[in-house]
């Protein structure tokens, strides 16, 4: 497929190292042809120019490409980008809208603009943050079928009940309706077998419907209550959007902000939330506002360095359910090693989203992609397909299926029920399948099956 | 450095040099004159090595810019070693230092011979030096990212060390499509040319080999009297084809993609031509009386002219014997050089470009001392790193031009022959003046000056980096 970036900021730089991954032609353009540097081992075609420009469109074969993301700086810039290559070519577009005023009118621009999808990483992120105060125990929810499946990313703890079992007595011990999809363990993805030991800092994630997942949570002794209130370090433009949506679900949220006009703001738009002016790295004030009886605390100031920091006090002096903020890309495995319970990183989360809507829009009568999550930097994935009439997978056991190893079918939604599949259950047409697969990436769900 | 990719990359290189090293072996089945087991042998060793060294794939590679021109300088000579091979087995060169010479001279398209009576060659080995300037005038490492699959976007790094000119793009996303589009159409100019020259009479293997020699601006003929014995019809067909293959490959591209517009409005082709053209003009009017007639002359000049600007080096007549103002000319076209992304030498149109109007802008900063000026080329402005590169560039490629002067001096030839020597085979054009003019060959030269010319051929088609990069010892330092 191919795509035309503009913009080469971070964000369209993580574009463009995710695209070149899956093998896409990729054009970018800049203002800025120093930014092009940070590009340069992606396999993509720089030009500098500005978006806006026809001419620049043009030269960028806007009339030959199927899609353009635009990720500039400025919300504007990307839409009016957006709306001239709609009337230039004829491909899909993607606009990055930041600003809470337009956040609200996302459906009326998506029409007016002709626009495929509106992204906006900073409410992204919000989104699941929320997800994961709402559902402490886990570090990471992805979900599936509207909500109805999700699957669950936790950490064994070294006094975890888990730590030391084989994976085939979890299920028997614990609950029979979860089941474990993935292991990492030192930045390796594995999908386990049954005779496999898990130990103390592996990440496992397991698909079960919420209910069957709180169970299995609170036979394990972890934490499965919501969290009941909220400290939120840093004031920008995440904070506002996870205040709004913990507030709404009548989770208490504090905000320390150190711009007065910044608070003013807030104060304003959030009228229900506690502002306080002042430093969030200042330790006496954490203390002050009872950093030690938060049940959540979210460290979301500008700098990863602060973020790290205030997760690990806010860890040493409270219980708290800690969310940190990492706006880099890099040094991933030295975060890793941390111990900081839950990392989110904006910018994934939103190629992440491209990825999964460029995979979506792949026609193919077999089935169509309609969730997609990378799990440990893209080394794993769980994707949702629905499954098609053509589809060489349906009425066959799947016992009886030749399929790829490090392949798992994690689920089945059928009708509005959860199935969690034996061998000898079948995929149905309309099915909406979950396949979690490490190693290699698919874009329809014959890619599992054996070549 | 990243020594596995490296062994990696050079190992296909030399798979790939093994399949053309079959290529004689073809001709020698059709003329059957017993050379074919050296070829077969040579590309059997080519094959093994290659499969040994390349066989286990790296499981990260990165390229790095130094590695890219690392590995294109070592992939050149690796390939000229194993590539003089056949010459000194099947006796046509026995001497491996005479052969090397040849070899080096065919890759880099240059065209320099250390052969007296070129006729006696076998025609396998005829074809292989012709085919080895088709090889090195696109560039051998575009082909292995053409055919091969390769490790990624980083791979432009060796692209940008083999091509040639100041600042390298892609024409399309992917460095592989690029490369590929790359030898589509320089294998269609090739066939083009066959066409017409078997049209005007010549036989399957003197077209063949003329088309590598012309498209890949090398040089090198097929009879002692270079291009002197065809017809005017088939001189003015390799006239033309040397001229479009001294034009940049991106203006063809824009050419086959509709962009008509962009490619008449290419400044560095019109430049290109313009000075053809008055380079034609006035050496006709200043060696009107050396021809017989107008027609006569316009053929000879414009084939001196475009063999010399396009540094492919074939000739129709002994241009040694012109007057001294027509033979100043071509010296200075010698410098002057063809496109940048074309397959031809020299410094090429482009950087000259650059140069003279960073001049100017020097010049308008005396009387505007705060003047802010860009340097424009087909009105884009050229950024700051590519002219200060350029700027580089020439005062290595002077420096080497000075210093090789200097040691090929030892060997006590006259002033004209050492510095046309130096010039026509860091230009890569071939034949120079006097002792090395165009009926003459480099024989004579000692084994030293004989290096001393294949480090400027290398340097000169590698457009100098990669070479001076190899005798950095802080560049062969590990890493991931």
């Amino acid at each position: 497929m191919r795509i035309i970036i503009v913009g080469c900021g971070k964000v369209g730089q993580t574009l463009v190292e995710q695209l070149s991954k899956e093998n896409h032609e990729l054009v970018v353009i800049d203002v800025n042809p120093d930014k092009f540097e940070q590009v340069e081992d992606s396999d993509a075609m720089c030009i500098a120019g500005n978006g806006n420009s026809y001419q620049t469109l043009l030269e960028a074969g806007v009339k030959k490409a199927h899609l353009l993301i635009a990720v500039t700086g400025s919300d504007e810039q990307n839409l009016l980008c957006c709306l001239i290559a709609r009337k230039t070519g004829k491909c899909q577009t993607i606009a990055r809208v930041r600003n809470p005023v337009y956040s609200k009118e996302v459906e009326f621009l998506k029409k007016e603009f002709g626009l495929a999808m509106i992204i906006n990483p900073e409410w992204a992120a919000a989104d699941e943050m929320a997800r994961i105060f709402q559902f402490p125990s886990a570090i990471k929810i992805d979900r599936f079928a509207h909500g109805m499946v999700e699957l669950l990313h936790f950490r064994i703890t070294a006094d975890s009940p888990l730590n030391g079992q084989q994976v085939i007595d979890v299920r028997n011990k614990y609950n029979q309706n979860v089941l474990i999809c993935s292991v990492t363990r030192e930045d390796q993805v594995t999908i386990p077998g049954g005779d496999y030991i898990f130990r103390e800092n592996d990440t496992v994630s397991v698909v079960a419907r919420r209910y069957d997942a709180m169970d299995f949570f609170r036979k394990l002794g972890l934490m499965t209550g919501r969290v009941r209130n909220v400290l939120i370090a840093g004031g920008g433009k995440i904070s506002y959007y996870l205040t709004a949506s913990l507030l709404k679900a009548g989770i208490h949220t504090t905000i320390i902000e150190m711009d007065k006009n910044r608070c003013e703001y807030l104060a304003e738009m959030l009228p229900q939330a506690t502002i306080i002016y002042g430093d969030a790295t200042d330790e006496k004030l954490l203390d002050q506002e009872g950093v030690e009886h938060a049940e959540g605390f979210a460290a979301l100031t500008g700098l990863d360095e602060e973020n790290i920091l205030l997760a690990l006090y806010t860890k040493a002096v409270s219980k708290a359910k800690i969310i940190t903020k990492i706006n880099r890309i890099g040094f991933s495995s030295v975060i890793g090693n941390l111990d900081l319970d839950c990392v989110i990183n904006p910018r994934i989360i939103m190629a992440d989203s491209i990825v999964r809507y460029v995979r979506a829009s792949r026609n193919s009568d077999d089935s169509d992609v309609e969730n997609l999550y990378k799990l440990e930097e893209g080394k794993a994935e769980a994707v949702e397909f629905i499954v098609k009439e053509n589809s060489p997978v349906t009425d066959v056991p799947l016992h009886e299926l030749k399929i790829r190893k490090n392949t798992l079918i994690a689920s089945i939604v059928r009708d509005g029920k959860i199935i969690i599949p034996s061998g000898q259950d079948k995929i149905q047409v309309n099915d909406s399948v979950i396949v979690v697969l490490a190693g290699y990436s698919i874009s329809d769900l014959k890619g599992i099956l054996e070549q | 450095m990243n020594y596995s990719l490296i062994l990696f990359i050079l190992g296909s290189l030399l798979k790939v040099e093994g399949c053309f090293l079959l290529l004689p072996v073809l001709v020698d089945l059709f003329y059957k004159e017993n050379v074919i087991s050296s070829y077969l042998l040579v590309a059997g060793v080519c094959l093994i090595l290659g499969g040994l060294a390349s066989h286990k794939r790296p499981e990260r590679g990165k390229l790095y810019p130094r590695d890219g021109l690392i590995i294109v300088a070592l992939g050149w000579i690796v390939l000229s070693v194993f590539g003089a091979l056949p010459f000194v087995m099947t006796g046509d060169i026995p001497n491996y230092v005479d052969a090397l010479f040849e070899t080096i001279s065919g890759f880099t398209t240059t065209g320099a011979s250390i052969l007296s009576d070129v006729e006696a060659l076998t025609h396998a080995s005829l074809f292989w030096r012709s085919f080895t300037h088709w090889v090195g005038g696109m560039g051998v490492f575009v082909f292995v990212m053409a055919v091969l699959p390769m490790l990624g976007g980083s791979t432009m790094n060796l692209m940008k060390a083999e091509s040639p000119g100041p600042s390298v793009d892609k024409l399309v996303p992917h460095v592989k499509d690029t490369a590929s589009i790359l030898y589509g159409l320089y294998l269609g100019m090739t066939v083009l040319e066959v066409i017409f020259l078997m049209l005007g009479g010549m036989t399957m293997f003197e077209a063949l080999t003329t088309s590598f020699g012309t498209v890949g601006t090398g040089g090198f003929g097929v009879y002692n009297s270079s291009m002197g014995g065809f017809s005017p019809y088939l001189q003015n067909v390799v006239t033309v084809f040397m001229i479009l293959s001294g034009i940049n490959y991106a203006f063809y591209f824009c050419l086959i993609s509709g962009k008509l517009l962009t490619a008449i409005r290419m400044e560095e082709v019109r430049t290109y031509l313009l000075v053809i053209l008055v380079a034609i003009v006035a050496i006709c009017i200043d060696s009107r009386h050396v021809f017989q007639g107008f027609f006569d002359m316009l053929g000879h000049v414009s084939f001196q002219v475009a063999s010399i600007i396009t540094t492919t080096g074939f000739s129709t007549t002994d241009f040694d014997l012109w007057p001294q103002f027509s033979k100043t000319i071509l010296v200075i076209l010698m410098f002057v050089g063809a496109c940048a992304g074309s397959t031809g030498g020299g410094i090429k149109i482009s950087r000259l470009m650059i140069l003279f109007k960073s001049m100017r802008k020097e010049l308008s900063l005396i009387v505007h001392p705060r003047e802010i000026k860009k340097i424009r080329i087909d009105d884009r402005s050229v950024t700051h790193e590519v002219v200060r590169s350029t700027n580089v560039f020439m005062v290595i490629y002077f420096a080497i031009l000075f210093i090789s002067v200097l040691l090929i001096g030892v060997d006590e030839k006259d002033f004209t022959t050492n510095f046309t020597a130096v010039v026509a085979t860091l230009n890569n054009i071939g034949p120079g003046l006097e002792l090395v003019g165009p009926t003459q060959n480099f024989g004579f030269f000692s084994h030293f000056s004989k290096f001393v010319l294949m480090f400027d051929m290398l340097a000169g088609r590698l457009e100098l980096f990669p070479m001076l990069i190899l005798f950095m010892p802080s560049s062969w330092k590990k890493s991931k």
